[in-house]
């Protein structure tokens, strides 16, 4: 069903929806940029229309919103183990058709890949609903359409923002919230074309020798393993355990986990001083792989999003959408 | 809804020095495993980290651990009667019914071993095979893993034994394992079998010599190793290519190996 909401109205049902949401959506983070004077747009709790800034894009993706950079999975003293209760309230979140498939994307791994769910994942994000902000115009950075991850049906509620806006409430959840409101016919639209464009390589194009092919030792000089582009990114979902000692006498301390990189130095380190893709190049190499082939050979969806926000962010200006034309021209040659 | 990442408090049996610095401890844990299968084991505080399961019976388990880190480090710390936390088993592990009627070939470097021992034991007393080759390597005589066991294969003539570096009290062979590959009988091509556990390199070199000698890559097995974080598939630190090492692996056919490209 549509409805057509004043600002103020808006306003209103935010504050409704707060009593039994908490509601994450993007916002301007003052002064929290990496230079003095500069702001970063990055997802938080949202009270109000004015909150949401729907013209700059977000540093980070909403996965830190329901997968949390560091997350305690249990406590142990003197061998008992305790879980930590989470929020009983739901969760809302405003953002782009990119970033809902990316959370698809995410959910693969965590509640698809391998007979078991994973616990925690799955708890936070049973709570989840998406509140769709329409976009059709997109960022510089952006291939959400050829990625195919431009359009989505995964929403509860679609909105175009404007002077007036507009809502599609898919979900009967939501329903009463927009009670009495006046109804106008809405059909979220979605972006068509961005001004950047990636051509994708064909799967069966990517062959072993590409593996081996010098266009990687480029990013080996470039890359610094900041991680980044790991962190940005709305479908990177590794993480390493770290336990905390509190206190060896009654064994106290807890498990976390920490998000982790690819790119990081130490992710593919093993036993006894061992250690995979020491070259950064080979890392980069790993994580396209990942985006844009081998995820597709488990799941039959590309991982990459084209949120292009790993663009965005790389302090050594290394383009991901770059990335993957090159590997395209190379695999077209032969 | 179950939460995998809870481990289970288990108490330790026996601790066994194997050498100065590779311990076997054996677990009160009863659980249905497989060899080359591998268990998340945790001590509170200092960390988690995947252990081949080297041997079990009679709802005993051992794991075979090598003091390197932080966690095995710890682990050192306790002696029979203290706990440990655990989860698992993980990954496929070694189907025996893929050697059955078969000419096996088992071929071990160091610590690889471990993950192996079981299923040479085994074979060793079974007739489910046709035939039993057991190669093994350690870089000196000290490093020596399971040597009563080891002693008794080598003088059943299971198993032929080989050191990369010893002092002249020495008296076995010397020389790195794949100098001793062409003394497997290998002559039926069809019915030969070989399993390759050993350290990354040990593994490459190994198979290369193998597939030189005419085995086929279908016939070759292997198992990887990484650190997986989680052993359950979301951690992403084992995948390589497609797969994901502690859910499809870590034993895979080489032909399947060889197309992982890490």
């Amino acid at each position: 069903m549509g409805y057509q909401l004043s600002r103020e109205q808006f306003d209103s049902f935010l504050a409704r929806l707060q009593e039994e949401y908490r509601v994450f959506g993007p916002a301007v983070d003052v002064d929290g940029g990496a230079l003095a004077d500069t702001d970063r747009i990055t997802y938080k709790e949202v009270r109000c229309l004015g909150d949401l800034e729907l013209n700059r894009k977000s540093y980070f993706s909403p996965k830190e919103i329901f997968y949390p950079v560091r997350e305690t999975l249990f406590r142990f003293c003197q061998g008992d183990t305790t879980e930590p209760q989470i929020d009983g309230k739901k969760t809302a979140i405003f953002l782009r058709p990119c970033d809902i498939n990316g959370i698809d994307r995410l959910d693969a791994i965590f509640l698809k890949n391998g007979p078991l769910e994973d616990f925690y994942y799955k708890r936070r994000r049973d709570k989840v609903r998406f509140f769709l902000i329409e976009c059709t115009t997109g960022f510089d950075s952006c291939f959400c359409v050829s990625m195919n991850a431009n359009r989505t049906e995964l929403f509860d509620v679609a909105l175009r923002f404007g002077d007036e806006i507009l809502a599609d409430v898919k979900s009967p959840e939501f329903e009463p919230y927009f009670a009495g409101l006046a109804q106008k016919p809405f059909e979220v639209r979605f972006i068509e074309k961005n001004s950047k464009e990636v051509r994708l390589p064909g799967v069966a194009d990517i062959t072993p020798d590409l593996f081996e092919h010098e266009l990687w030792k480029e990013y080996s000089a470039r890359c610094i393993a900041c991680g980044r582009c790991n962190t940005s990114c709305i479908t990177c979902s590794c993480f390493t355990m770290q336990d905390v000692s509190l206190g060896a006498e009654n064994q106290m301390g807890e498990r976390r986990r920490i998000w982790a990189g690819c790119h990081v130095n130490g992710f593919a380190d093993i036993a006894g001083g061992h250690g995979y893709r020491q070259q950064k190049g080979d890392r980069m190499r790993f994580k396209t792989m990942h985006k844009i082939y081998d995820y597709y050979l488990r799941f039959g969806k590309h991982q990459c999003v084209g949120c292009g926000r790993c663009d965005d962010v790389c302090p050594q200006y290394i383009s991901f959408a770059g990335c993957i034309n090159k590997v395209s021209d190379v695999a077209a040659e032969r | 809804m179950k939460n995998p990442f809870l481990p289970e408090k288990i108490k330790i049996l026996e601790v066994i020095p194997e050498t100065s610095i590779d311990y076997t401890y054996v677990l009160a844990l009863d659980k249905e495993v497989k060899p080359g299968q591998f268990f998340q084991l945790s001590v509170p505080g200092a960390g988690e980290a995947p252990i081949s399961v080297s041997d079990f019976e009679d709802g005993k388990l051992c794991v075979t651990i090598r003091k390197v880190g932080r966690l095995t480090n710890a682990l050192f710390a306790l002696g029979p009667g203290d706990f440990l936390f655990a989860r698992g088993p993980y990954g496929n592990g070694f189907d025996y019914r893929d050697f059955a009627g078969a000419d096996l070939k088992v071929i071990a470097g160091g610590t690889g071993l471990a993950p192996v021992k079981k299923l040479i034991k085994t074979f060793a007393g079974s007739d489910s095979v046709s035939s039993l080759e057991v190669l093994l390597g350690f870089k000196t005589p000290e490093d020596i893993l399971y040597g009563d066991e080891v002693r008794a294969w080598v003088q059943s003539g299971v198993a032929t034994l080989t050191v990369d570096k010893a002092d002249d009290n020495w008296e076995g062979n010397r020389g790195l394992i794949t100098g001793y590959l062409k003394n497997l009988d290998l002559s039926d091509r069809a019915r030969c079998k070989c399993i390759v556990v050993g350290p990354p390199i040990m593994i490459k070199f190994v198979t290369a010599e193998l597939l030189l000698l005419k085995v086929a890559e279908d016939n070759i097995w292997v198992s990887l190793e990484r650190k997986m974080s989680c052993g359950i598939g979301k951690c992403g630190h084992c995948k390589i290519g497609d797969a994901y090492v502690c859910l499809e692996g870590p034993v895979f056919k080489f032909s399947e190996a060889r197309r992982l490209l890490d």
